[in-house]
């Protein structure tokens, strides 16, 4: 494998393979290094994949790809031991063309996005494990594989790693995250038939609905539970900062069965099999744990560069948006046949532009706020859970003095100041 | 509550054993998880905070050894972030090795 490319991307998630399929459909000469037996086989993700930024890519691609439902309703729960308040939105205009998002198993989608970009002429090799950059006189020049005489150059390489992006490190772009940067998510898929989730959900076929779950589903600690429809299964899941996990002493597939478990969420997976089990971190650091992007010759997209908005569930489509503007500045370096850090630099500046940038920066210190006022979580949910149960429940009270009764209930123990000022936090950083 | 004392009351959907059969491994014969120093576990780490986050129970302190178990590793990186001596080198299988998702 001496030949040289112009560009080498490492890693076939949706930023690797999209940045591949952009520059190959540009004609460039792309390899698309993937470790694991297929592109999706290392993969994990809760499952809810956004229309928008991959119509950029592949306009109607939803029409032949592998995909489960759309979504058409996204509700939110704010859990108690035994309750749970809840909210959302359905939309029919979501069932119909264009849609807005798709429930998808990642180790199809993948594949198939993976085999589009070997389609636009990206030469893809599975199996295969990039273990260093190869760097010369401070310009990234090629790759190093596991491979015997697995030397590969090229002009560019695009780092798109994941997560644990082994390679940014290598290259200086980031320390080592913190366990506070990171959430350690498990989910299960469980198999289920189509018209038992249609029932239950309230569903007709081709229509999938998305909960996320906050409160006692990580029993008060920062994170979130997700319970999304497939066609013929459902993926439950959890997700909470490592450090949280450290902090309680949590097991994460503890958490998984308690979710599982828990009164309002066990009839909804009644008699369902468990069919895989997948653990995966989500980098949460967001904006300011965000690792340098550019270099001489090499770029870094995707969960290797932190693009993630935890509190939107969106990386996946924020992934395919990075892959798409390096691309591009790819393109344009080829024609000025200038791989430097400065000309690359263009690919920093449009992505920190566009809604990746501004939506890690309007959140930026959104998790570490949630992290380090854990009131939001243990004392509020369990309060509004009260409330509504107090406000519901019909007792022969006359509602003004009920009002009187949960007002002081609400406040009672805590000071009314110090509530102001939680929700003058909490709106800052989400404003 | 903490930890143990909170999911002491959780009913079992169903173990991890059972979980981790749900999975497809193609296990290499060497391990990529290495600890660098086990004497470190030893002394300086009471909780062996590895053996309580890790979502495939890969690490089990066997009384004075930390035993690592990388055949059902998820390669999610957790121990190498987590642990808080950093005695832990982590790497990727060889290419095609470890975990294959089928759905996620």
């Amino acid at each position: 494998m001496s030949e040289k490319f112009d560009a080498i991307v490492v890693g076939a998630g949706p930023a690797g393979t999209s940045a591949a399929y952009v520059m190959a459909k540009a004609g460039l000469n792309v390899l698309l290094i993937e470790r694991g037996e297929y592109p999706g086989s290392k993969n994990v993700m809760g499952g809810v994949l956004y229309r928008h930024q991959m119509d950029e890519i592949i306009p109607g691609f939803y029409k032949e790809a592998p995909l489960e439902r759309p979504i058409v309703e996204q509700r939110f729960w704010m859990m108690g031991e035994e309750s749970v308040f809840t909210s959302g939105y359905k939309g029919l205009e979501w069932s119909k063309e264009p849609y807005n998002n798709f429930t998808v198993l990642r180790a199809k989608f993948d594949q198939w996005y993976a085999n589009k970009a070997v389609e636009a002429g990206a030469l893809l090799i599975n199996e295969t494990v990039v273990t260093e950059c190869i760097v010369e006189d401070g310009r990234v020049i090629g790759v190093r594989t596991d491979r015997p005489d697995g030397d590969v150059y090229a002009d560019v390489v695009v780092i798109a790693d994941g997560v644990n992006s082994l390679l940014g490190k290598s290259l200086g772009f980031h320390k080592e995250f913190k366990p506070s940067d990171v959430a350690l998510a498990v989910m299960e898929v469980i198999d289920l038939p189509a018209e038992k989730i249609e029932d239950r959900f309230n569903l007709e076929p081709n229509q999938g609905t998305t909960i996320e779950i906050f409160g006692d589903a990580t029993k008060g600690i920062l994170g979130t539970g997700f319970i999304y429809t497939n066609k013929e299964s459902i993926n439950i899941g959890v997700g909470a900062t490592l450090s949280g996990m450290i902090k309680h002493r949590l097991r994460p597939y503890d958490l998984l069965d308690y979710l599982k478990s828990h009164p309002i969420v066990r009839p909804l997976i009644r008699g369902g099999e468990p069919a895989e089990y997948a653990a995966h971190l989500i980098p949460e650091g967001g904006y300011n744990a965000m690792p340098k992007i550019v270099g001489n010759g090499v770029v870094l997209v995707g969960d290797a560069g932190q693009m993630v908005n935890g509190i939107h569930r969106e990386g996946s489509n924020m992934a395919m948006t990075a892959g798409r503007l390096a691309a591009e500045t790819i393109i344009l370096a080829k024609q000025a046949n200038d791989f430097s850090e400065n000309m690359l630099d263009t690919y920093r500046v449009r992505l920190l532009d566009s809604f990746v940038g501004r939506d890690l920066k309007k959140y930026k210190d959104a998790t570490h706020t949630f992290e380090t006022h854990p009131q939001y979580f243990n004392d509020y949910i369990p309060m509004i859970n009260k409330a509504a149960s107090q406000f519901f429940t019909i007792d022969g009270m006359p509602k003004k003095d009920k009002q009187q009764k949960i007002f002081r209930s609400l406040t009672e123990g805590k000071s009314k100041l110090g509530m102001v000022q939680d929700i003058y936090r909490a709106w800052k950083v989400m404003r | 509550m903490e930890g143990d004392e909170i999911m002491s009351l959780v009913p079992r959907t169903n173990t991890l054993e059972e979980k981790q059969y749900l999975l497809r491994y193609r296990a290499d014969s060497q391990s990529h998880l290495h600890v660098l120093d086990n004497d470190v576990c030893a002394t300086s780490c009471p909780d062996k905070l590895c053996t309580l986050f890790c979502p495939g129970e890969v690490y089990k302190w066997e009384g004075k050894r930390m035993s690592v178990g990388y055949e059902g590793c998820h390669e999610c990186g957790s121990c190498r972030i987590g642990c808080p001596y950093e005695n832990i080198k982590w790497e990727y299988p060889k290419g095609g090795h470890g975990i294959v998702f089928r759905l996620a």
